[in-house]
């Protein structure tokens, strides 16, 4: 059927109506960032773009060493969670036991905890452990925080591996660690890889812990952006300026690497 | 290469019991088809050798020595799925190396493997293609090249032929045959169709519910059946099966008529049985010959021209149906009136448990 | 399996900890007052009104956004399965929201966007002549209910999406043949299609949704009063603002326990789909 000619406008005007109206916040960002205090105030496109805003953000912090942590940060917490994850998720898709869709769901659930019902444990054990703003503490906190969901995402991805061909590994003579290692992991990339895009996302954006375990040696940039706040609020383009600087490397990232993560998407869970 | 013993094997699924206790042996070079209907127990006990099952109780041995505990990759043995669980992300020679790359057996020697199992299957056109790009026969071929390449003792064969179309099959069941005779290798085949028993195996292994009904040669399997079950099950098509009563008990065999009163005597000892007691009478269906003179008298319902032969299915006088196989060039029509007479040799009778009683005349082809 | 003990030990210590200092006073301020306390904190906390509003709050929050993010998001998701020009850049601007850091979406819409003098939608409505709103001052709630729906609405469309796409066209095709307009195509066809996916997102909103914390820190800071104060603000404002550490975790408890019925309603109606 043709869609008559009126509807395929409707429809490519809608779109992308509420396409710019989605980034309209994020547009109005980046353009009030190039903006002069004084223009930025006044809600008017004409202006004369200058980086001057940029100047100030940069010469007050040092963007890069927060920028560096929120990279080592994420990374770090999204790889250990898969470290931690992909066993985890392998014995409860393929040994399952009675308690294991129990197990599963209280996983699930520990995650609408509110963080900060456990930050007085968790603030106490890392002043005992020497953790408090430190990286590694970061990186621990992290892949905890996103082991349920990442040992979830895992275990419906591996649960699409038709249980024959890891028999057959078993019968070539694959130990659990080759299993996984050439036969799942490889079977399973996509959902892998859209799995750690997700917690990498999670772990860039983390606010919570990062504000309440971290001061200055380990503070990433969701640290940084704060310390622009409330204070500085009426700062609009020094606030802006540096807000788009904490969102710019995750969003790039996530625009490249969306396919991706949609494709596991669709491989795993959705599906 | 390797003989294969087991002894009162069992499987429990918690308070269930699937596997009722099996004991077999496997010869060297036997080709083994366990065989029977869906849900018989045949993939479990299948799986239970391979070790991808746990045995509850009882032993197996490869080469007398207990292998119970050994982990699938430690019994030397090699499988064939029914999916082929080929590796997707892998090309043909790599999931043919896969095992001896496992084994970290050297390059070359890993190679100079995978090229003469592919030479073997008339794989070599397609070492660089992944599975996804060849076709069901191609893919069917490539299992059994990974299960080759790893020289294995025993080759285990889980329905492989199942996912084939008809005439692919066919083809394949030769060529699985040929392959047993070149890598003279102890092989074990699960199967629920009963021609790909027939027509592969040096022993089938009939199993219901867990159990062995029977052991034996294809032919004994046919012409010998000791029950009910696998009477029915082996032949194609299927054995005729008509209520009787025991008439007469004789020293050249037993009497026994059929609802209408037609009395048939069939050369089986008389056993135990006694007069008035309720059997089970079974004809082959090349057993029965359309005879003016016979003694069962019936209606022609249809004829399958099959060509060479014809089944003809016609309802008797006591309103049962059965088939009757004849020469294809016999002209007999539908709703003609025949009469039937039976050839005693394949007459077989069961008691009321689905015994058999024992034929008193030696078959010249079964032992 | 040891790597699920691993875990499952790493998960418990502090759920642990947390429900030890429920029970205790611990309170930073007054170290003396130190000591078991029994259900102090529990009965403090019930008969406190906060607590109850904190509840109710939370239940909205989660509610409202939900019910806006999978409604859009299955409404945009047909939309953007539709061809036109330029779609997969309107896609990709349209799911943005979601690389966005809370703090930063708190803060662009507290200062950009909703400021009552300066923002752009005051300036828009002095521009027709409207009296402007002080959003955070007169709908605390419904404003942050808006700010994260923005943030999810991009979840749910992408996950959505996925769905859509991978609705089968010759069934759309078989749909048509029998005479289904656009609209009983979308009841009949696409939306029960895609009750696993709207499970699937339900489930991962929630559990963050639950927690929801940077965007009211940033913008309301719970109030005015508590009119926008759910239970993570309300633990933080215990436990940091006023240094009960005993309230905070027996607060903390009860967080442990909404979260586990919740869960359990998930379970329910939306995991047994997930076969998980």
């Amino acid at each position: 059927m043709q869609d008559s000619l009126l509807q395929r406008v409707t429809t490519a005007i809608t779109g992308w109506a509420v396409a710019l109206l989605l980034f309209f916040p994020i547009g109005w960002m980046v353009l009030t960032s190039f903006k002069t205090e004084g223009d930025a105030v006044k809600s008017s496109l004409a202006f004369t773009p200058t980086l001057a805003s940029y100047g100030e953000v940069l010469a007050r912090a040092d963007y890069l060493s927060f920028a560096l942590n929120s990279v080592v940060v994420s990374v770090g917490g999204t790889v250990l969670a898969l470290l931690f994850a992909i066993p985890a998720a392998y014995s409860m898709a393929f040994h399952p036991t009675a308690r294991t869709r129990g197990t599963l769901l209280w996983m699930l659930s520990t995650k609408m905890l509110p963080p900060v019902g456990v930050l007085v444990p968790i603030y106490l054990l890392f002043r005992t452990a020497g953790l408090l703003d430190s990286r590694i503490g970061l990186v621990l906190i992290y892949a905890l925080m996103n082991l349920p969901i990442v040992v979830w995402m895992l275990f419906t991805f591996y649960k699409e591996v038709p249980n024959d061909i890891l028999e057959a590994g078993r019968m070539d003579g694959a130990r659990v660690f080759s299993e996984v290692w050439h036969l799942l992991l490889p079977l399973t990339m996509p959902g892998v890889a859209s799995t750690g895009l997700l917690s990498l996302i999670l772990c860039w954006n983390e606010a919570f812990w990062s504000l309440n375990l971290t001061s200055a040696g380990a503070a990433p940039l969701t640290t940084f952006i704060a310390s622009f706040s409330s204070p500085e609020g009426l700062f609009f383009a020094k606030l802006s300026a540096a807000s788009t600087m904490a969102v710019a490397p995750i969003l790039v990232f996530g625009w490249f690497s969306q396919r991706q993560l949609v494709r596991g998407l669709t491989f795993g869970a959705v599906k | 290469m390797a003989t294969l013993t087991l002894r009162d094997l069992r499987k429990n699924y918690g308070p269930m019991e699937v596997i009722k206790g099996v004991s077999l042996d496997v010869a060297d070079r036997e080709l083994v088809v366990f065989v029977g209907p869906s849900g018989c127990g045949k993939s479990t006990l299948l799986r239970m050798i391979a070790g991808l099952e746990a045995i509850t109780a009882g032993e197996l041995q490869i080469d007398g020595q207990r292998v119970n505990e050994l982990g699938p990759a430690d019994r030397g043995l090699a499988m064939v799925f029914q999916s082929y669980a080929l590796y997707p992300h892998m090309t043909v020679r790599q999931n043919m190396g896969f095992a001896l790359r496992l084994a970290r057996v050297p390059r070359a020697e890993r190679d100079r493997k995978v090229d003469e199992a592919a030479r073997i299957l008339q794989l070599e056109p397609y070492l660089d293609r992944r599975p996804k790009d060849l076709s069901g026969g191609q893919r069917q071929r490539v299992a059994i090249g990974r299960a080759i390449v790893r020289q294995p003792r025993v080759f285990l064969f889980d329905e492989p032929l199942s996912n084939l179309d008809a005439a692919l099959r066919g083809q394949m069941r030769i060529e699985l045959s040929r392959l047993h005779e070149e890598l003279n290798a102890t092989m074990i085949y699960v199967t629920h169709d009963q021609v790909e028993a027939m027509t592969l195996a040096d022993k089938i292994v009939v199993l219901q519910a867990g159990r062995v009904e029977q052991v034996g040669s294809p032919l004994d399997l046919y012409h010998r059946p000791e029950n009910l079950f696998v009477a029915g099950f082996i032949g194609s098509p299927q054995m005729n099966m008509l209520p009787a009563t025991v008439q007469e008990a004789g020293p050249s065999g037993l009497a026994v008529a059929l609802a209408s009163g037609t009395r048939i005597v069939a050369p089986v000892a008389a056993g135990s049985a006694n007069q008035g007691d309720s059997v089970t009478l079974g004809i082959r269906p090349e057993g029965l010959r359309l005879d003016p003179d016979g003694p069962i008298g019936g209606e022609v319902r249809l004829a399958e021209r099959l060509g060479g032969l014809t089944l003809l299915h016609v309802t008797i006088e006591d309103g049962r149906q059965v088939t009757v196989q004849i020469e294809g060039s016999d002209l007999t029509r539908p709703h003609e009136t025949v009469r039937l007479s039976v050839n005693p040799v394949a007459c077989h009778v069961f008691d009321q448990s689905g015994r058999a009683f024992t034929h008193l005349l030696k078959h010249s082809l079964a032992a | 399996m040891p790597s699920v003990i691993v875990l499952l030990a790493w998960m418990i210590v502090p759920l642990v900890m947390t429900v030890w200092f429920s029970f205790q006073y611990y309170n930073l301020v007054n170290p003396e007052a130190a000591g078991f306390a029994g259900l102090d904190n529990y009965e403090f906390l019930v008969t406190d009104p906060d607590f109850w509003a904190a509840l109710t709050n939370t239940v909205i929050l989660l509610g409202s956004v939900l019910v806006i993010t999978v409604g859009f998001g299955t409404l945009l998701a047909v939309l953007f399965d539709q061809p036109f020009p330029g779609r997969n850049i309107a896609r990709l601007l349209a799911i943005s929201p979601f690389f966005v850091m809370p703090t930063v979406s708190a803060l662009v819409w507290k200062n950009l966007l909703m400021h009552p003098i300066y923002g752009v939608l005051s300036v828009a409505m002095r521009a027709v002549g409207l009296e402007p709103v002080d959003w955070f001052a007169q709908y605390p709630l419904a404003s942050v209910i808006a700010i994260v729906s923005w943030e999810w609405l991009p979840f749910a469309l992408l996950i959505l999406l996925t769905a859509v796409q991978s609705l089968d066209h010759e069934q759309r095709e078989a749909a048509r043949m029998d005479g289904a307009g656009a609209i009983a195509q979308f009841f009949f066809l696409t939306l029960p299609h895609l009750s696993r996916a709207i499970g699937v997102v339900v489930m991962i909103e929630t559990i963050f949704l639950l927690t929801v914390f940077a965007e009211i820190f940033v913008t309301t800071s719970g109030g005015p009063g508590n009119a926008s104060t759910n239970l993570a603000f309300l633990i933080y404002a215990r436990a940091l603002l006023q240094y009960d550490i005993g309230g905070a975790s027996a607060g903390g408890v009860v967080a442990i326990v909404l979260a586990n019925i919740v869960a359990f309603f998930l379970v329910r109606s939306i995991a047994r789909r997930l076969e998980v």
